[in-house]
């Protein structure tokens, strides 16, 4: 068995299962394993490795989800507050009001002069500096979606207010932007689909002074093709609620959160659950990936975890919805950093040398500048069109299948350039494009987290 | 004022309208006058007689190339969606039934759109009604059209044009050519005036005409000048020689025709589309929009991909002709929108053809006519190289010496 086991060299370290050790690979692994075990000793390491920080390393560090703050039940399971949807007049306009704009100019001042700053050691610590977090709540990002009536800002239907502080704070930073959004998402959820009970409940902590909880809507999953409408994480039926199983991936601040949206299968349907932190069978571990390291991506492990019978937010329906609103807040993103992109290579090519004369006056670099700009537009045009429609309550599933499938595309792409026109420089972190190309490569496969 | 790209709920007549004209008029005869090349559709008489009508009635803000001229009107001071985008979204329609039959539909011609940008109030009313042809490009140069050689010299109350013109758009059926000219060559662009030569002008002789890849139904010739005499007052614009000015006045024309060429792209893909999207359903293949595109069929996931670049070129084309409508300087969304167009225009309709197999390659269908009518789209008004170049030098704010 142990000779079978030492053969068999795939099925981790990235290796495909198939692959099997020769004589010599046996030979190898072995060598490598003492040297490495040896060397750490050596160096008098091993400690060290064993202190790396939480949100930095994946695997063996778990703890149980914070035990936040205990939420009073209030109100009945009737429905709750609903926003109208915005009023159209039926014109072409790719105007914003004058709300979204005075909104998108003070987000964009929050991004420039705080968000940007700290991107790059945010990003190295995987984490968002607190104090930048304190000013997002300032400007009330948690309130956006929330509808006046339940003391938040949103007038009517914020799906196109959403897209575009999304945007303008993306061209921060996406980690950022993204650990900033996250508990404006539950609210937001709160808001769409709340009954009366959990509006009155869980909205005041968004809306008041100062006791903004961490919050976090857990949609994806670790697994390949995942399809968010269909959850293995599965809700069962008790006398008085119900048992969540499963795993959650790529769960924004998921080790601070106090209150978790998760998304599960109950009775062969998708649906989403209010879980408050801190119940026993549910653990976080810290998730870090490629990009959206400011973001503090956690894995969440729910074991039979208990929720009472109030706690199903809507119905199918309404997660459909709530995965389409996802995608269109990830879009937005995409736009944000894109952007930042297009404004970051296009002084750059003109003042780097090459041949005698700056880069940007080869047409080989100056139209992968031209093609940035394009898709970009088209991206934007999209977006908005899907955002817009959203906000006036149409039915937006093309639209947001058109803007994710070319943002996606877009947007990576994008940031694939940004990094080659700066050539080795794009590869080294004295430049934001590195973060920017792992940054991108979420979009079209990160599910929940933000919503507009 | 809110963001909202939907179809203009005032011009959606205007556009189901050009649909059924384009259904029930282009359709039935679009393989006929593909075989038969070099013959003039009779039925569009008929047809353009209606567009006048149209045109006439204020019904419609122009369905054709005509309608893009930029009036000094103050008019509302708000969100305007005015004749711009009318002629965009009915161009669109118009090509989905006949991009060809589009580029050769009477006193529709893209020298009535140069007209209608460059001419004067005098002037536009002399030749209202006439079908105007361009004539700009010669066999020694394309894109670069300031390297105009046809050559106009005054002389007395005339101007005597010399030079060969090649791929004039509808150049025999028309019935007046605009010619690009120069008055100076030693002065570059800024001598460069475009001429209106009516049909049967001594010396104005239509030497050829080419046989083409696609877009059939329209006429391309080869026309001549030899001591072609043209009345002063046929100069569009002002006779001036501003060399501060360079090539503005002439190529003003392209800002208007830009979105209108992206239109035709837009029009023939949306056919290829529409019919693509039918013969999948029909072999069972459906796409789900709240599925990812790579959990589905491989032929689902393309033609989502194919939809969303549809979409952006279409609404890149509605942006463009929506800051015209409104005065804002386009020159740089024109650009964006002919170069996304231009290439997505290929792509789909290419990638339609391959996703029917051989129903789509066969003369069965029509997603091989548009596979080859798109092509052109992409070339002609400014090829998709050269829409690079000005967004580039848009983008970068570099001059045409720097980003040569």
């Amino acid at each position: 068995m142990s000779l079978l086991n030492s053969l068999k060299g795939g099925g981790r370290h990235g290796v495909p299962s198939g692959d099997q050790r020769d004589a010599m690979g046996v030979l190898l692994a072995t060598v490598q394993k003492v040297t490495t075990s040896s060397l750490l000793d050596r160096l008098g390491m091993r400690k060290q490795a064993e202190q790396l920080v939480f949100t930095s390393t994946s695997g063996g560090f778990r703890v149980a989800a914070a035990a936040g703050r205990t939420w009073q039940k209030v109100g009945s399971q009737k429905a709750g507050v609903r926003a109208s949807r915005s009023a159209g007049d039926g014109v072409f306009d790719l105007t914003p009001t004058e709300d979204e704009q005075m909104l998108v100019d003070v987000v964009g001042e929050y991004a420039a002069e705080l968000v940007r700053p700290a991107a790059a050691a945010a990003d190295e610590a995987c984490a968002t500096p607190p104090e930048v977090l304190a000013a997002g709540l300032e400007i009330g990002l948690p309130m956006l979606g929330v509808p006046e009536a339940l003391g938040g800002i949103a007038e009517t239907r914020s799906a196109m207010a959403g897209t575009l502080v999304a945007e303008a704070l993306a061209r921060g930073d996406m980690g950022i932007a993204v650990a900033a959004l996250a508990p404006g998402a539950v609210a937001t959820a709160l808001g769409l689909w709340g009954t009366e009970e959990q509006q009155r409940t869980y909205l005041p902590a968004f809306t008041g002074e100062k006791t903004t909880p961490a919050a976090t809507l857990a949609l994806s999953e670790p697994r390949v093709l995942f399809d968010p409408l269909e959850p293995a994480t599965t809700a069962t039926r008790t006398d008085d609620g119900f048992l969540l199983s499963g795993t959650k991936s790529a769960v924004v601040r998921g080790a601070e959160a106090e209150l978790f949206v998760v998304g599960a299968t109950l009775d062969g349907l998708p649906t989403l659950f209010l879980l408050e932190s801190g119940p026993p069978g549910l653990e976080v571990e810290a998730d870090p990936s490629m990009g959206l390291r400011a973001a503090a991506l956690t894995r969440l492990t729910l074991t039979d975890v208990r929720i009472p019978a109030g706690n199903v937010l809507g119905d199918a329906d309404s997660y459909r919805e709530c995965v389409r609103l996802s995608r269109l807040a990830w879009c937005a993103l995409s736009l944000g950093t894109a952007q930042a992109v297009l404004d970051y290579v296009t002084p750059y090519v003109k003042e780097r040398q090459a041949f005698g004369e700056p880069i940007a006056h080869r047409q080989s670099v100056a139209f992968m500048v031209a093609n940035i700009a394009i898709e970009l537009q088209a991206m934007r045009a999209l977006t908005y069109k899907a955002a817009s429609r959203a906000a006036r309550g149409k039915d937006v599933a093309r639209d947001v299948a058109w803007a994710r499938k070319l943002c996606a595309e877009k947007a990576m792409q994008i940031g694939n350039d940004g990094v080659q026109l700066l050539g080795g420089h794009g590869f080294i972190k004295e430049h934001p494009v590195e973060r920017w190309y792992r940054d991108l490569r979420a979009i079209g496969l990160m599910e929940g987290a933000v919503l507009v | 004022m809110a963001i909202n790209l939907d179809d203009p709920k005032k011009l959606r007549g205007l556009r189901d309208q050009a649909h059924q004209v384009a259904m029930n008029m282009l359709r039935p005869i679009s393989r006929k006058y593909d075989r038969a090349e070099h013959t003039y559709p009779t039925e569009l008489d008929m047809l353009a007689a209606i567009l006048d009508g149209l045109n006439d009635s204020g019904t419609s803000q122009g369905a054709g190339a005509a309608g893009v001229r930029r009036t000094e009107d103050a008019g509302p001071t708000g969100n305007r969606n005015g004749a711009n985008m009318a002629t965009v979204m009915g161009a669109v329609e118009m090509c989905w039934g006949d991009v060809g039959m589009m580029l050769t539909m009477p006193r529709q011609g893209l020298g009535n759109s140069a007209i209608a940008s460059v001419a004067d109030e005098e002037q536009l009313e002399r030749f209202k009604g006439t079908w105007a042809s361009m004539a700009i490009t010669e066999p020694g140069f394309g894109s670069d059209s300031a390297a105009v050689s046809t050559t106009a010299v005054k002389d007395g109350d005339h101007y005597v044009l010399n030079g060969e013109k090649i791929f004039v758009t509808a150049g025999e059926r028309s019935d007046s050519v605009v010619v690009w000219a120069t008055l100076d060559k030693s002065l570059g662009r800024a001598a460069i005036k475009s001429f209106v030569v009516p049909k049967g002008t001594p010396g104005m002789k239509v030497e050829r005409l080419e046989h083409k890849l696609g877009i059939r139904v329209s006429d391309t010739a080869v026309i001549s000048f030899t001591d072609c005499r043209v009345p002063a007052e046929n100069l569009l614009g002002t006779p001036d020689i501003d060399v501060s000015k360079g090539f503005a006045g002439a190529m003003a024309t392209f800002d208007n025709t830009r979105p209108l060429v992206a239109a035709f792209a837009v029009g023939c893909a949306k056919a290829s589309l529409d019919l693509t999207r039918d013969l999948l359903d029909r072999a069972g293949v459906t796409v789900d929009y709240d599925r990812p595109a790579q959990n589905q069929v491989a032929a689902a996931a393309r033609f989502m991909q194919l939809e969303a670049d549809w979409n952006a070129a279409y609404l890149l084309m509605l942006q463009a002709a929506w800051m015209a409508d409104n005065r804002r300087p386009n020159s740089l969304e024109a650009s964006m929108a002919k170069a996304k167009a231009g290439r997505v225009g290929s792509e789909i309709t290419l990638a339609c053809v391959e996703l029917c197999s051989t129903v789509g390659y066969s003369e069965t269908e029509l997603l091989e006519k548009w596979a080859r009518d798109s092509k052109i789209l992409d070339i002609f008004e400014g090829t998709q190289q050269i829409q690079q170049l000005i967004v580039a030098r848009r983008v970068l704010g570099l001059t045409s010496a720097e980003l040569k």
